[in-house]
């Protein structure tokens, strides 16, 4: 479904994507685990078309897309729930909702806010609250249901488990998971390897801009030098 | 007392001046954050092109048509031109940008209008109207309407449209308006023609009033983002209400103490609310928590 071939990206004159190869098959959990600084954000910046590429190609449901702005990737299905969370702090929690849903307006959109509701049952609490002034977790769950507010078939999710309490860490585990029965590819980046590696079929291991490991998740967790650097076992 | 509902009526018709400028503010504001120095010109754009193209014999509904729509898309043009490749520079730069832009604007009008000071009919006569003892022009009218409607507009266009909360979702977070598909750059160049053609709109409204020459921007400009401030810049409610107090307080000051403290009366005013209020009257608090 989603292809990165040779992938290159830099910030002024320091390169820090040096070639990444990478596939994601529809219908799979697929994760990237690396340290901090390994590059991870950058590469889902480039394939949302937000961060410029200068080498390799993007290819997304048969089309190259590597030169489509960054506005126009949701269109082809293409959603991210970036790190930080980014979400619209001066806007209400459904306000949102309703823009990760700006490319539509037909009757699903109403459907998809109640389902959104549903998952995260808090959010429809503080529906008409400032986004701003939701804790961590809450700021998190709606950044997730408003990228899944644009009917992506492949979501890229950057480190949702950042910064929470441990108990908000296996609960946002457990929703992208469920992802699989939405028919939602899912390319999940993470720092926390064990946790994203328990729910991933396949994993990817970044150092440095480049790729170093990868193989099916249950290999990776029981691989003696990954224990070692990210499990810390 | 038809001495105060005198100087009521021409605080109130003052005021909705103001509020018009303030009002073109609000939409560039809440797309950028920044704030527009050359909304002034604008004005000044709208009652220049209107004079002459009615001069040059067009009906005065028709050159008003033309000097809105011209207006936009010299603003437009302003973003394409100045601000778009500045992206990425600091608000204060833009900001710098906009003034040196509405300097240009005045000397390339100076050039191509000339530097005296025009005006055309205005819309129902110059017969004054009586109310309660004191008297109010017909364009005044004329200018509260302009006023009311285009803040009744754009109050429905943030509140209840999708493409207005794409505007203020732009500001809020660029990088996320792009994740769910918002066209950012044409988010730009949408808040520019509008705050443009606001702008233009208002110089027709007033010039049978003020009359207008290439150098009327700058004034406007200030007082607008005066009346902006008070009433909390990016909010419609704000521009109306700052606008109207704003041209309450100079012709109160004006009538009952004396006009030269007019300015200056009003800026004490503004500087304690903005003290008590910095956001001021209908600002949002910003509502950031990491
Ligand atoms: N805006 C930027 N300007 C310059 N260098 C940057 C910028 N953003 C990231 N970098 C550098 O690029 C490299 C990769 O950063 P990136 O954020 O992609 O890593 P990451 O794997 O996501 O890290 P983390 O786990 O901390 O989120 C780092 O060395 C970082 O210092
Ligand atoms: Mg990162």
């Amino acid at each position: 479904m989603l292809t990165v071939e040779g992938l290159r990206s830099r910030y002024g004159r320091i390169e820090v994507l040096h070639g990444i190869d990478l596939a994601v098959n529809s219908g799979e959990i697929v994760t990237v685990v690396g340290a901090n600084g390994a590059g991870k954000t950058t590469l889902l910046r480039c394939i949302s078309g937000v961060q410029p590429v200068t080498g390799g190609a993007i290819t997304f449901r048969g089309d190259v897309i590597t030169t489509v702005p960054g506005f126009k990737r949701l269109r082809r299905g293409l959603a991210q729930s970036p790190e930080g969370r980014q979400i619209f702090t001066n806007l209400t929690v459904e306000e949102n909702l309703r823009l990760g849903a700006f490319l539509f307006s037909d009757d699903r959109v109403d459907r998809d806010m109640e389902d959104a509701f549903q998952m995260f049952p808090i959010l429809k609490q503080k529906r008409n609250q400032a986004a701003g002034g939701l804790s961590g977790g809450q700021q998190q769950m709606l950044a997730i249901a408003r990228a899944l507010m644009g009917r992506p078939s492949c979501l890229l999710l950057d480190e949702p488990s950042m910064g929470l309490a441990p108990i908000l860490v296996q609960q946002i585990f457990d929703v992208v998971s469920g992802l699989k029965k939405l028919d939602v590819t899912v390319l999940l980046v993470e720092q926390n390897a064990f946790g994203a590696l328990k729910i991933a079929d396949r994993g990817y291991v970044m150092e440095t801009g480049r790729i170093s490991m990868e193989g099916p998740a249950a290999e990776l967790i029981a691989d003696p030098r990954i224990r070692e650097a990210y499990l810390g076992i | 007392m038809p001495e105060l509902m005198q100087f009521l009526l021409s605080g109130v018709t003052v005021g909705a001046v103001y509020a018009l400028v303030a009002l073109g503010f609000t939409i560039i504001y809440n797309a950028s954050d920044v704030v527009n120095f050359a909304q002034g010109e604008f004005v000044m754009l709208g009652g220049m092109i209107t004079v002459f193209a009615f001069k040059a014999g067009l009906p005065l509904p028709l050159a008003a048509l033309i000097a809105v729509a011209v207006t936009a898309a010299i603003g437009v043009a302003l973003n394409k031109l100045a601000i778009e490749p500045a992206r990425g520079a600091p608000v204060v730069s833009l900001i710098i940008i906009t003034i040196g832009a509405s300097i240009f604007i005045r000397g390339v009008t100076q050039l191509v209008f000339d530097k005296q000071l025009h005006r055309f009919p205005a819309f129902s006569g110059d017969d004054p109207i009586r109310v309660l003892g004191a008297t109010i022009l017909p364009q005044s009218l004329w200018v509260i309407a302009g006023a009311l409607a285009v803040f009744v507009g754009l109050w429905l266009f943030f509140t209840r449209t999708l493409m207005g909360k794409a505007i203020l979702a732009t500001s809020n977070n660029r990088l996320a308006a792009q994740l769910v598909g918002i066209n950012t750059a044409w988010v730009m160049t949408l808040s520019f023609a509008m705050s443009a053609g606001i702008g233009a709109l208002a110089g027709v409204l007033v010039t049978p009033i003020t009359l207008v020459s290439y150098d009327v921007g700058i004034a406007l400009a200030l007082k607008g983002f005066a009346a902006a401030m008070l009433g909390g810049m990016g909010n419609p409610k704000g521009a109306l209400v700052g606008g109207i107090l704003l041209g309450l307080l100079e012709a109160l000051t004006a009538g009952y103490i004396s006009s030269q403290y007019k300015d200056a009366a009003a800026f004490i005013v503004i500087l304690a609310v903005l003290f008590a209020m910095p956001q001021g009257l209908f600002g949002k608090k910003s509502t950031d928590r990491v």
